[in-house]
């Protein structure tokens, strides 16, 4: 099967940038909109028959999809070690899989931003900067090689931060948009650091781990701390705590930015960048990969508990997206050494994470699209604002409350499935694990059923309603609603461990339903709860349990305090002991030494400038002068 | 009689006639008088020299030959630049052309 088209996949969005860019200001709003969205449009179809061929192709003689390279381009070869720096298209199952995922949520949030994005000044401006995002999110799931990953890492940053800040007159925006940035770079220090340390004792930066394993196997020693460095680099783009500052901010720039980037497909880079490296990590640090899984459930239980206390909307989907993308993090984590054969119960977890992945790409796409549409009629992220909203946007009211159900993970709908096969990973881990995320995903219950009766029930802002008249959406923006809402209803379903596995056989997911069971019962109860508490018109239960639990409510208000302790070190520690006498041995010693050799040289040359007077008569005496002491020379 | 040191004071004589005025004269058409006075004290020494030490020989002459053509061209061409300065700057003055140096 010939598959270098794919090269389309990338080239098509990157055009489409620069055409956008650089003539996007001489076109009307819906020419430069359609130019986008037609392009991903063709990028997306790209992207479902490459996962058509490439899953209905023929398995290898081991019962896995073969791993196609469709073309790899050496760029830059280094001078040591016969390394280089490719740039290509890798095809094997999870990238495959993250095809259709980034290209199906890109589409939806293009179709819908027309319709929110509406008369926005810069409307051409965001849909280049969509394409780039585009372009190198799918650049970055085909690499071949994590020197490309890095590179495209990086342009998913650049993009993040161009879209976070696209509000550019919004202080507020520009201040999260530097601070995505500046937190995403500190943490990708260390993936650079651990790339370099892997590529200078293994010799290789390809993801070919079969085709290099002498190679790898001859930097073994180092292996643990260069994949734990790479985490790093994972953590901040996937808002792993301590890292997890910059995502709650970025929901200053628009709904559909927020669901893209924020929610679907940048923030699960770090899932996808540890699911790539899983080989090595199962085969050299199956310890160390355990870090993995207690970062991730100590940031799923932090951002869950705050999530409960926010009012801003937004807010809580960010903080429920950390706590999600953290499960995914888990689930890689809890997976324990590889040994070949079908239902290994170590392994579930990389399938487990990888459908996760999947499922919460669509529903949180939806969520997020959906908190959209009601700013956009009500003009304001606070709960305080909403209320009784089902009245006035039914379609938004049931995609929101399907992909409520999905992310509280009862059946049918996909978050089920999904959660249930991470749950069962951790239960296989250790219990004490597994129970610990079997309450996290009751609180997510919890907290995503407190927003929806937030929006649209409970309290309603009677007052302030009247005066804005809420009414549905147009079509543009309940169409991408309702498509990711149905797919989050049958994503379910699909036989995902046939396509994914950790070893590449094909796995049958069987519900244990133990587990499934009592995660169903709890997230019931929670749902239940939140119901009790938040449905009714007051919320005396709500209000009571604030009152007497004011100070936790007010840290997970203020979200702990984190940001105020980054502050804190950075300004007072950091800045005032390191940076400042860094830089007046920058200013007086190192630029002092450069302004001498300056203004030596200036003070020099004007010494001999008076040489030069432009006097032809005076440069006749001179050189007659020279010319007499040379007869003269020779003469004596 | 023909003494061969007269006619080298002679154009030792116009040799520095031509230097002192190359220096000295502030319009460039003395400045050009004076380089061609340098040039035909050349001049009388190759005719002279051939005429007293070689009088077999004719190289002596035809190199005041062309030594004189030469000349001639080069005039053409300073005159030339004399005009096209003259243009430009409204003098030909070489104290007012000190702006070469930018």
């Amino acid at each position: 099967m010939d598959y270098s088209y794919t090269v389309l996949i990338l080239l098509l969005p990157f055009l489409s940038f620069l055409v956008l860019g650089v003539f996007g200001k001489f076109m009307s709003h819906r020419t430069s909109g359609l130019i986008g969205t037609l392009t991903l449009t063709v990028v997306t179809l790209l992207c479902y028959y490459t996962a058509y061929t490439y899953f209905t192709a023929p398995r290898t003689a081991e019962g896995t999809y073969a791993v196609i390279t469709a073309f790899n381009h050496q760029w830059l070869p280094f001078f040591i070690g016969g390394l280089s720096f490719d740039i290509g298209c890798m095809l094997d199952p999870i990238s495959v899989m993250m095809l259709v995922v980034v290209g199906t949520v890109s589409l939806a949030v293009h179709v819908y931003s027309f319709g929110y994005m509406h008369g926005e000044r810069g409307f051409q401006r965001f849909y280049a900067f969509l394409s780039l995002f585009t372009m190198s999110m799918l650049g970055l799931v085909v690499a071949t090689n994590i020197f490309q990953m890095y590179l495209f890492w990086e342009l998913v940053g650049v993009s993040s931060y161009l879209l976070i800040g696209f509000y550019y007159t919004k202080p507020a925006a520009i201040a999260a948009s530097k601070k995505a940035f500046i937190v995403t770079r500190f943490a990708d220090l260390g993936f650079l650091i651990g790339i370099l340390i892997y590529g200078y004792y293994c010799g290789t930066f390809s993801f070919d781990f079969e085709g290099n394993a002498d190679k790898i196997a001859a930097g073994a020693a180092m292996l643990p701390t260069a994949l734990l460095l790479m985490f790093v680099g994972g953590a901040g783009k996937s808002a792993m705590f301590p890292l997890h500052i910059w995502l709650p901010d970025a929901m200053e720039g628009p709904t559909p930015v927020s669901a893209l980037i924020h929610a679907a497909t940048m923030v699960v880079a770090g899932v996808f960048q540890v699911a790539r490296m899983y080989p090595l990590w199962i085969e050299y640090a199956p310890n160390t990969l355990h870090i993995v899984a207690y970062v991730g459930a100590f940031t799923a239980f932090y951002a869950a508990v705050v999530a409960c206390a926010q009012t801003d909307i937004k807010r809580v989907l960010a903080f429920s997206t950390i706590s999600q993308i953290a499960f995914m993090m888990v689930a890689l984590g809890v997976c324990t050494e590889y040994v070949t054969g079908h239902s290994h119960p170590g392994s579930v977890g990389y399938m487990a994470a990888m459908f996760h992945l999947f499922t919460h790409a669509m529903f949180k796409a939806c969520l997020f699209l959906c908190a959209g549409a009601i700013i956009t009629i009500v003009h304001d992220n606070e709960m305080a604002a909403m209320g009784g909203m089902r009245k006035y946007m039914p379609i938004t009211h049931i995609t929101f409350l399907i992909c409520c159900l999905s992310i509280s993970g009862i059946p049918p709908f996909s978050g089920f499935f999904s959660k249930d096969e991470i749950l069962a990973g951790c239960f296989a881990f250790s219990p004490v694990m597994g129970w610990i995320m079997t309450l996290i995903a009751a609180m997510t219950a919890f907290y995503m059923f407190r927003l929806y009766y937030g929006i649209f029930w409970g309290t309603e802002n009677v007052k302030y309603h009247a005066e804005i008249q809420p009414h549905e959406c147009p079509a543009t923006m309940t169409v991408p609603l309702i498509f990711l809402a149905a797919v989050t209803c049958v994503a379910g379903f699909i036989p995902f461990g046939h396509f994914v596995s950790a070893d590449g056989m094909s796995y049958d997911i069987h519900l244990n339903w133990s587990v499934a069971g009592t995660s169903i019962v709890i997230a019931l109860a929670s749902i239940g709860l939140a119901t009790y508490m938040y449905k009714g018109s007051t919320q005396p239960v709500a209000d009571k349990l604030a009152a007497r639990f004011s100070t936790l409510n007010k840290w997970a208000y203020h979200r702990f305090y984190i940001d105020e302790v980054y502050q804190f070190v950075t300004h007072r520690i950091i800045f005032a002991h390191i940076s400042k006498p860094v830089a007046w041995c920058d200013k007086h010693i190192v630029d002092g030494f450069l302004n001498g050799l300056a203004s030596g040289s200036h003070r020099l040359s004007y010494l001999i400038r008076g040489f030069q007077s432009g006097e032809v008569q005076q440069y006749a005496y001179v050189f007659l002068i020279g010319a007499l002491a040379i007869v003269l020379l020779l003469i004596i | 009689m023909l003494h061969l040191e007269y006619f080298l004071i002679l154009s030792a004589l116009m040799l520095f006639i031509g230097i002192y005025g190359f220096l000295t004269r502030r319009s460039t058409l003395a400045v050009l008088i004076s380089v061609e006075l340098m040039l035909n004290a050349s001049d009388i020494n190759f005719a002279v020299f051939n005429r007293l030490l070689y009088p077999a020989g004719q190289e002596g002459y035809f190199f005041a030959l062309f030594s004189i053509a030469i000349s001639a061209a080069e005039t053409a061409v300073a005159i030339a630049i004399m005009i096209a300065i003259y243009r430009n700057v409204r003098s030909i003055q070489l104290n007012h052309l000190d702006t070469l140096k930018w």
